[in-house]
């Protein structure tokens, strides 16, 4: 039986690990990769890591970092942040990490997914979808630029468009509710699920082995966590956990 | 020493850092001429079957080395991923003919409702005979895999490890010298190390 996938998505700033609540206020956790040391003692199942500091301009991808990172970790490894060409798909790629993560690429470029998927193959290409619900419509809306840019379009349209670049996974964020340990956004990430033939990693909000358990009986069967990995408890200090297998 | 080949697919990358995890000098290596000096080969792959193999048949003397290495010198070879389903004679995946050093074929997942291709994620391979690559490996190991095709060999005996996913298939295969992984060992953690350790001691 294939095991279900429970993946700790770190956020990286100015080459330091933070954590966001509704991908705002970033708060210091720790050194990198220290804490991936961590995460790779525990065996964790995979590990997404997010360079949330990439749409401003100047933004470089940090090489040295990932190479660091990656020479610790034994585990399979995504990384996103600033990838705009195939050569530094390249690069992620030689220093060993196996996915590439796009988020605002496939708003503005979507013609360079089409060839990092060629290139690369939709196994190794994940697409990162950031939405957020429009207070008077109600209605889920993709957000690209680390949360700043309204794309207009409607979560699943946007979705379904990922799968016919050719995308291999989707990673859905609900911006609503990261770092708020309300637990996931059920309705959304059922409805999405529906529609898509790719594995689909529902991230945000997650606040308990009880909505890990939760969303698994639906059938997800991988999920994001941030909050839950690097805090102790809600509005409590840092410590770098995994929940127990044994409870999930 | 260990020569991971580098034929410009797969990643070469992690299973380097792997070895040096473990104290096993390895080395990337495309030079056929200076793979021809090798003790012990790694093939690893990503990607499409026929893009792999026109990759190896396009650099000059590459396909003769791997022959000669596999089936007259007979060193230890260790195929991973994609590189595991090169040496079976042909792929549903493709057209061009594989290495052929282990009498088996690739053949794709059938359609099933509920269950996803590709195969992503962590999942048991058992070891159904004893064999010097799972060595120490306990019955509930997980590994972590990535395909959407499977390894069906022509007779069980060459089979070392079945995975169930739908369908059981073939997740380790060896023949002699011949050895090959379904899952990505550089990328599971301690069975993965556990793996790759055997690996070096054959």
């Amino acid at each position: 039986m294939l095991s279900k996938r429970i993946i700790p998505c770190l956020l990286l700033k100015d080459h330091r690990l933070v954590k966001t609540k509704q991908f705002k206020n970033p708060n210091y956790i720790g050194d990198p990769c220290n804490t991936i040391r961590i995460f790779n003692e525990l065996e964790v199942d995979e590990l997404i890591i997010l360079d949330i500091n990439s749409y401003s301009k100047n933004h470089e991808i940090n090489y040295s970092l990932l190479k660091d990172i990656a020479t610790e970790a034994f585990m399979p490894m995504g990384y996103g942040g600033g990838i705009r060409t195939l050569d530094q798909a390249r690069k992620i790629f030689e220093i060993g990490f196996e996915k590439i993560i796009l988020n605002s690429l496939i708003f503005s470029s979507p013609s360079t997914v089409k060839k990092l998927v060629d290139e690369f193959g939709s196994q190794a290409v994940v697409g990162s979808v950031d939405y957020k619900n429009n207070f008077f419509s109600k209605k889920n809306y993709v957000y690209v630029n680390s949360g700043n840019t309204n794309t207009g379009i409607l979560v699943l349209d946007y979705c379904k468009n990922l799968i016919n670049l050719g995308i291999g996974e989707i990673i859905l964020t609900s911006i609503n509710r990261e770092g708020t340990w309300l637990g996931f956004d059920l309705d959304t990430i059922k409805n999405i699920e529906k529609h898509i033939n790719v594995p689909l990693i529902a991230h945000g909000g997650c606040g308990s082995e009880e909505d890990i358990n939760t969303l698994f009986k639906l059938d997800i069967c991988s999920l994001g966590i941030g909050s839950l990995v690097v805090y102790s408890k809600k509005d409590k200090g840092v410590l770098v956990n995994m929940p127990n297998r044994l409870n999930v | 020493m260990i020569t991971i080949i580098d034929y410009g697919i797969g990643n070469v990358g992690s299973m380097l850092n792997m070895f040096k995890h473990i104290g096993v000098e390895a080395i990337i290596e495309s030079n056929p001429i200076i793979i021809r000096k090798a003790k012990k080969l790694v093939l690893p792959g990503v990607g499409s079957f026929d893009a792999a193999m026109n990759n190896i048949n396009s650099i000059t003397g590459l396909r003769d080395v791997l022959d000669y290495k596999a089936l007259a010198e007979r060193i230890p070879i260790l195929g991973v991923c994609l590189g595991m389903q090169l040496m079976t004679s042909f792929s549903e995946e493709g057209k061009v003919s594989g290495l052929g050093w282990i009498p088996s074929r690739t053949c794709r997942f059938p359609k099933h409702t509920s269950l996803k291709v590709p195969h992503m994620g962590w999942n048991v391979a058992l070891p159904n005979k004893p064999n010097l690559l799972t060595k120490q490996l306990s019955d509930n190991s997980r590994f972590y895999f990535v395909h959407s095709y499977y390894v069906k060999v022509d007779d069980p005996v060459y089979s070392i490890m079945r995975t169930h996913y739908n369908i059981d298939f073939d997740s380790a295969i060896e023949k002699d010298n011949i050895y090959g992984v379904q899952f990505h060992p550089e990328k599971s953690h301690k069975n993965g190390m556990q793996i790759l350790k055997n690996f070096s001691l054959i």
